[in-house]
């Protein structure tokens, strides 16, 4: 016990190697237990949430807005998430490129992470990885993941404020002026989805791009089934107001709370 | 979930000739590895410190200055500064084959010349790389004493 202790403490603190470790076992463990303890001295840092397209510049944009709060002695932690490849379980995370700048200095702490199993952009994970970070006594947590269209959503439940980054008009991304009310343009929309179509399908992009939603498709049909249920025995919960507001004034933590809840709806964990 | 190996692919010093580390990046990628690319330029100091917040398993240099003979012991020497030797170096370039005994003397734990297939690589990496999950599960022993 001795040993959990010490390792807590050096979290607490913000000893970047307690730190780093700890996110791995965040990351890899279904176990809460630190956790837990380390819930007790979270919830003061503010989260933002930077997504947008490949490309967009979020990286860079993150850089930039780590440098100005450096400036404001603030400590930041820096979550870059990037997709996980669903075939072969692997990733490239190359988001420190853009930030190696930052990479030497004792107040910024950046970790890439990949998306695993989470299909939104935002790795399930994310959110544990930010109690780590947020428990280490940073000021702001900077999140980023990849989002396009509806995904965003996704990350705006774990941040405070949710940028989108837009990406610079060009040829991968035009820009086409139309009014659907005259049909002002709309043949021009036409020419751009079938010429994407063209190249997609010559690449062979369209058939891997398929492929990896019929992927999540079968897991979202499992993952809908078990989740309704849940959601229906949270709602329902008796006294969950209070329980929340326990929660948000670290009287509880979530993962006790979720545990119960698990437990009484039969799914064995 | 398993431990995926996680490695950081790092360009140091001046040598801008960073192909080959991006098709071993991908090539890691398609072996189910989580690879960190930092890019260009690197001190050994930004890497090893990377390294550590990143809690990788293994460093992979690629260096094709010549400077390798004052790299790879700089990063040797930085981790066990840091109490960070868990994390296995290993490299890759045009190393001259007296070099790369004197490196592995040192403790570079192992170096692919230049044609090195991937598999090769990879192969390697999957048989010598201890995934953090020995590491963590001797976290969770000890933490339920």
């Amino acid at each position: 016990m001795k040993s959990l202790n010490k390792f807590l403490k050096d979290i607490l603190k913000g000893s970047k190697p307690a730190i780093a470790r700890a996110i791995t076992i965040v990351e890899n463990d279904s176990d809460y237990t630190l956790l837990k303890k380390l819930f007790r001295s979270s919830g003061k840092a503010y989260y933002v949430g930077i997504t947008g397209p490949p490309g967009a510049g979020k990286s860079t944009l993150v850089n930039a807005i780590a440098k100005l709060l450096l400036k404001k002695k603030k400590r930041i932690g820096i979550i870059a998430v990037d997709p996980t490849s669903p075939f072969s379980g692997g990733a490239l995370l190359g988001d420190r490129v853009r930030m190696t700048d930052l990479a030497l200095n004792k107040n910024v702490f950046i970790r890439s992470m990949a998306s695993r199993g989470s299909l939104g952009g935002l790795a399930q994970k994310t959110k544990d990885v930010a109690l780590v970070l947020d428990a280490a006594g940073m000021d702001y947590i900077l999140i980023e993941t990849i989002g396009v269209g509806q995904v965003e959503l996704d990350i705006a439940q774990v941040c405070d404020t949710t940028a989108v980054v837009g990406a610079v008009p060009g040829w991968s991304y035009p820009i086409i002026k139309t009014i659907a009310t005259t049909g002002d343009g709309v043949d021009q929309v036409v020419v751009r989805i079938e010429e994407h179509r063209r190249y997609l399908t010559r690449s062979g992009k369209l058939e891997s791009a398929r492929k990896e939603r019929l992927f999540s498709r079968i897991n979202e049909l499992i993952e809908e089934r078990i989740r309704a249920d849940l959601h229906k025995r949270l709602t329902t919960q008796p006294g969950l107001k209070k329980i929340i507001d326990d929660i948000y004034n670290r009287r509880r933590n979530p993962f006790d709370v979720a545990e119960k809840i698990l437990r009484n709806s039969g799914f064995v964990f | 979930m398993d431990k995926k190996i996680r490695v950081l692919v790092a360009k140091p010093g001046l040598d801008g000739h960073d192909r080959g580390a991006k098709v071993v990046a991908a090539a890691l990628r398609d072996a189910g590895m989580e690879v960190i690319y930092t890019g260009l330029h690197q001190s050994p100091e930004a890497i090893v410190e990377a390294a550590i917040q990143e809690d990788v398993d293994v460093i992979g240099l690629s260096i094709l200055s010549g400077a390798h003979m004052t790299i790879f012991p700089k990063v040797l020497e930085l981790l066990k500064k840091k109490r960070a030797q868990r994390i296995i170096v290993v490299g890759g370039g045009i190393i001259p084959a007296d070099d790369m005994k004197k490196l592995e003397k040192k403790g570079v734990k192992k170096l692919f010349g230049p044609g090195t297939p991937t598999t090769e690589i990879i192969k390697w990496l999957k048989e010598n790389v201890k995934t953090g999950k020995k590491r963590v599960k001797v976290q969770k022993k000890r933490r339920r004493k």
